[in-house]
């Protein structure tokens, strides 16, 4: 991507380019109009800007990173076999579906 | 539909209408028998048939459902069983994004469109075993981005208090249902202050429980890492009340906090009964002034001249981090959301577009994705997947979550000064449907005040704390408690709320212009 990350407080921050966009919607999974490619290229840009400022307040000073705002540990349950959703219920709001399972469409190029 | 059920117009307000009372008086009625449950489920019933087309706070509603719901806690009554809660049979409004099995889920987007969840959410399920009465759905801005509902994908839901303005959001629907006497309980959820902004801009109450106090488990997640459900009201007796309903350990939420419920209803006693005396209350100078209408900041300034009356001691706190709070969130949750939302992929449930037998399943699903999520929720996912993307994710998610610590840490020292901390919830009161939906970052300054308690994940409400002089709609009080500590803020807003009712011979809600009921 030609964009790159901000490195001090005042800096305008990073600016998208249209190819930039295309190729985040990519990623995301997400088919855009062009008219939608031009509003959120100008868009995304302005806000951008204005969350650079995060860099800026942190700069390299050593702060440790807040995930949750509750400390957590990981939580474990014993392994027991208890009901489900029935084969039925859990294909119910399937788009499509055959032989019992979900039907998807071609993944690895056969038709 | 009777005229006697729904809300008067010229003629005014029937005193026998059970759509004005609150839901302990409703439920005080059902035990003593002078209602039964189903009764009041037709009147609000009957209420929501006469003004939806004006409101629009619902996207579903479950007649039949509802009165089934209504009839069993009448037939218990009659069986002699004690009452499944405080609530039992009394009506609410559930936000269109917890899930309830049977009953259409949305989240306000076209790509739930249709889709029955095949599962109740433990909020769902705790409601329904202590009696509530579940009218409906409630309208919101798609997968709950928004403070406004102009994002929902079926149409922008209506401010009772005036209907060409916005309800908040992203409850919006929720909040609109309280205000225009739809529902006396509802439910929302609260990621940077969906809860509590929709409270503020139509004179309702709402609170967010500490991050972790209610269980996530069924609801269709924003951010993991800040979404919290909450309970919402016209009082903040109700709202502590159906906190408590809904609060509690869950053991299908692995974030959820394993402590007893907090007793806010007795907090909220407490605070009506005795007041605040010696409770040292914090004004956040970072959350006033620049940004703030004129109006807003001068009910807060009479707000805080009640509470000093009640007995407070009013201190100013420094939170000087908060000002990095609103691009700290608008990094955080367009991350956590871009995942999130990666589940809607056009393959086990939900919109699937394009599916012609010759494209291939990314192809399906960048289609269905681009055809099924609207604006807004499109900019977040580029953005999140940008701050997330190799190279950038120490500078921009990183960065968010090191401010977030910083917030914390600012949070933590007021708190050693003060008891809770007090700010508008909404800096502005509801503005006009249309204004602010082009201009994005016009939008996300609508949540200046309540971010800041939603990265810290600590506990905060809004309580209406008047009209605004400048444009005679509601303002709302935020009261901010430290972790856990929902019994101070519950404590404080009933004091708030009944000191302003004996000053002003009643509640903001009741003040709510008399709508103009339709007659199908």
């Amino acid at each position: 991507m030609s964009s790159v990350p901000p490195t001090e407080a005042d800096d305008p921050g990073p600016t998208l380019s249209r190819d930039d966009v295309v190729h985040l919607a990519h990623l995301a999974r997400l088919e855009l109009t062009d008219a939608e490619l031009d509003l959120y290229v100008d868009q995304l840009s302005v806000i951008l800007h204005s969350v650079t400022a995060v860099s800026g307040v942190v700069g390299g000073r050593d702060i440790e990173p807040t995930s949750h705002a509750v400390p957590l540990t990981n939580v474990f349950r014993e392994d027991l076999v208890r009901p489900g959703l029935s084969r039925e219920d859990a294909l119910a709001g399937a788009p499509s579906a055959q032989d019992g399972r979900f039907r998807v469409p071609q993944i690895l190029g056969e038709v | 539909m009777t005229a006697g059920t729904t809300a008067g117009t010229a003629a005014g307000t029937p005193p026998t209408d059970l759509t004005r009372l609150t839901a302990a008086d409703l439920a005080a009625a059902i035990r003593s028998g002078q209602a039964s449950a189903e009764e009041i489920t037709r009147a609000h019933l009957d209420r929501i048939d006469a003004v939806e087309d004006a409101v629009h706070a619902f996207l579903h509603v479950s007649t039949q459902s509802a009165l089934e719901q209504a009839r069993a806690v009448d037939r218990a009554r009659a069986r002699g069983d004690r009452p499944a809660s405080p609530l039992a049979g009394v009506p609410l409004a559930l936000k269109d994004i917890v899930v309830q099995a049977g009953i259409p889920a949305t989240a306000g987007s076209k790509i739930l469109e249709g889709w029955i969840p095949p599962y109740d959410a433990t909020v769902t399920r705790k409601l329904l075993d202590a009696g509530v009465v579940i009218l409906g759905k409630t309208n919101l801005d798609e997968f709950a981005m928004g403070s406004s509902t102009e994002n929902s994908a079926y149409g922008p839901t209506r401010n009772p208090w005036d209907l060409s303005r916005i309800p908040g959001g992203s409850g919006g629907g929720s909040a609109a249902a309280l205000a225009a006497f739809e529902a006396p309980l509802a439910i929302g959820t609260d990621t940077g202050g969906s809860i509590r902004q929709p409270a503020a801009v139509t004179g309702t109450v709402g609170a967010k429980p500490t991050y972790g106090g209610v269980s996530r488990y069924g609801v269709i997640a924003l951010a993991s890492s800040l979404d919290q459900v909450g309970p919402c009201a016209r009082t903040v007796l109700d709202t502590a009340l159906l906190h408590e309903v809904i609060a509690g350990h869950d053991p299908l939420d692995s974030t959820s906090i394993p402590q007893p419920v907090p007793l806010v209803v007795d907090a909220v006693r407490r605070g009506q009964a005795d007041g605040i005396a010696g409770m040292r209350i914090g004004v956040v100078k970072q959350l006033r002034g620049k940004g703030y209408q004129s109006g807003v900041l001068e009910s807060f300034d009479a707000a805080v001249l009640v509470l000093a009356a009640a007995g407070a001691e009013i201190i100013e706190v420094d939170c000087p981090h908060f000002e990095y709070a609103l691009a700290a969130y608008y990094l955080i949750l367009p991350s956590e959301c871009s995942s999130n939302l990666a589940r809607f992929d056009a393959m086990r449930y939900g919109l699937r577009v394009g599916d012609d037998g010759t494209a291939s399943a990314e192809e399906v699903m960048s289609r269905t994705r681009g055809a099924g999520f609207g604006a807004e929720v499109k900019r977040r996912i580029i953005l999140g997947t940008y701050a997330l993307s190799a190279g950038y994710y120490d500078a921009y998610y990183g960065s968010a979550q090191k401010v977030r610590t910083l917030i914390k840490q600012d949070f933590e020292k007021a708190y050693q000064a003060a008891d809770v901390l007090i700010s508008p919830a909404s800096p502005v009161t509801a503005f006009a449907i249309g204004d602010k939906v082009d201009d994005p970052l016009a939008m996300y300054l609508n949540d200046l005040a309540t971010i800041p308690a939603s990265l810290a994940g600590i506990p905060a409400m809004s309580v209406p704390s008047g009209i605004a002089s400048d444009t005679g709609l509601p303002v709302g009080l935020q009261v901010m408690g430290p972790t856990l500590g929902e019994e101070r803020i519950y404590r404080v807003a009933g004091a708030f709320e009944s000191a302003y009712a004996r000053q002003h011979g009643g509640i903001v809600p009741d003040a709510a212009p008399e709508l103009e009921v339709g007659v199908r």
